[in-house]
C-alpha cells in the first residue's frame, strides 16, 4: 500500500507518520508537499498533525484551501483513502471533506495526554482490524480539538454510524470526565458518508511501538492494509 | 475600497476565550461585566469600482475562507456605506 504523508509549512507529525509507515508497518511511503496536486501513485494520503500555517485565521483554515487538499476529491473518486490526525482532522473539516468543525478546548488548556477511545464503528477500511466496544489508548496533543456540529449534523452522524471513536474511560464508559476537550458527544474521530475519509484528534502514529507507550495506533494501519487485500481495492486501482 | 469584516462566534456557541477574559477583568475589579465575547476584525482593501461590488467580493471571501460558517457569523462594513446603512442592514 502506497502512502503519501502531506507536509504543510508548520506540520510536525510528518516524520513520525513516515517513520511508522516505513519502519514499523514496512510500506512504501513518500512525503507530499502541500503544493503538489499529483496523488495518482498513492493509495492512502495522510494529513498529519501540527500547526499548518501557524493556525493563522483558524486551525486548518489556510491548509484546507491548499492545492493538495483541493486534489483530494479526485483522489477519493479514484478509490483513494484519506487519514487526517489532529491538525489533519481540522484541515479535513475546514475543507468540507468531513462535517462539523474543531474549536478551542473547553478547558482552555492545551491537552497533551493519553486518552482511551471507544471504537464505535469497526466497519471502515481504517478500523476493520478492531471490534465495536473495544477501547484503544492513544495520545492527544492539541489546544483546539473540541468537536462541534449542528444538532442535525450530530443526529445524521449517529444514524449513519459515522462516529468512529469517542473519548471514554479505560472501561469504555463515555463520560463527561473522560472528555478531554469538551467535544460534542465525546466525539474523537469521524468518517465521511462514503467511508473513505477518517479524521481523528488522537495520534495513532505516536502509539505504534511498545517502547513509546503502546501499539494501539498500529491497528489503524493494519486495518488499512487488510482492507486493500481483502476487498480487492488493491487490484482495482 | 476599504472593507472591514467582523467575525464572531455564533450566538449560543460557548466562547471560552471570552469567558476567560471576563474572569480576568473580574480580577481587575470589573465585576460589572455581564457578558464578554471575543471576535475578529479583518481589514481588506479590495480593488472594486463600487462599494456594492467590494461588498460582494468580500462576502465571497468570507464564505470561502475568512469565516467558518459552522461556528461563526460575519458582518461586512464598507467605508462609504456604513454611515448610511441602518443598524442591522449589514449581514
Amino acid at each position: 500500500m502506497r502512502f503519501g504523508v502531506v507536509v504543510f509549512p508548520g506540520t510536525w507529525s510528518d516524520c513520525d507518520f513516515h517513520y511508522v509507515i516505513s519502519e514499523v508497518v514496512k510500506q512504501p511511503v513518500k512525503y507530499v508537499w502541500h503544493r503538489d496536486r499529483n496523488l495518482a501513485d498513492l493509495d492512502c494520503v495522510v494529513l498529519p498533525g501540527g500547526f499548518s500555517y501557524g493556525d493563522y485565521l483558524r486551525a486548518g483554515a489556510v491548509a484546507g484551501r491548499s492545492p493538495v487538499v483541493e486534489a483530494l476529491p479526485e483522489f477519493l473518486a479514484g478509490g483513494g483513502l484519506v487519514l487526517g490526525s489532529c491538525n489533519g482532522f481540522q484541515i479535513l473539516c475546514e475543507a468540507g471533506l468531513l462535517p462539523g468543525a474543531l474549536m478551542r478546548n473547553e478547558c482552555l488548556q492545551y491537552r497533551c495526554q493519553s486518552t482511551s477511545l471507544l471504537v464505535e464503528n469497526a466497519d471502515t477500511p481504517f478500523t476493520r482490524a478492531l471490534r465495536p466496544g473495544q477501547v484503544l489508548t492513544m495520545p492527544i496533543s492539541h489546544g483546539e480539538g473540541k468537536y462541534h456540529a449542528e444538532p442535525e449534523t450530530l443526529r445524521a452522524l449517529r444514524q449513519r454510524h459515522q462516529v468512529v471513536f469517542r473519548y471514554a474511560t479505560a472501561a469504555g464508559q463515555v463520560t463527561r470526565a473522560a472528555n478531554p476537550n469538551g467535544s460534542a458527544e465525546n466525539i474523537a474521530g469521524i468518517i465521511n458518508e462514503e467511508g473513505t475519509v477518517l479524521g481523528l484528534m488522537p495520534h495513532p502514529e505516536r502509539a505504534a511501538e511498545s517502547a513509546i507507550g503502546g501499539t494501539d495506533g498500529l491497528q489503524i494501519f493494519h486495518s488499512l492494509l487488510g482492507s486493500l487485500v481483502e476487498d480487492g481495492t488493491f487490484t482495482k486501482r | 475600497m476599504k472593507v472591514r469584516v467582523l467575525v464572531r462566534l455564533k450566538p449560543g456557541i460557548l466562547d471560552v476565550q471570552g469567558a476567560a477574559v471576563q474572569r480576568a477583568l473580574g480580577g481587575l475589579g470589573f465585576g460589572d461585566v455581564r457578558e464578554l465575547r471575543v471576535g475578529k476584525l479583518i481589514e481588506v482593501e479590495v480593488d472594486a469600482p463600487t462599494a456594492e461590488r467590494a461588498r460582494a467580493r468580500v462576502d465571497e471571501m468570507c464564505r470561502r475562507l475568512l469565516a467558518n460558517t459552522i461556528l461563526e457569523d460575519y458582518t461586512i462594513e464598507t467605508d462609504s456605506a456604513e454611515h448610511l446603512a441602518p443598524p442591522g442592514a449589514v449581514r
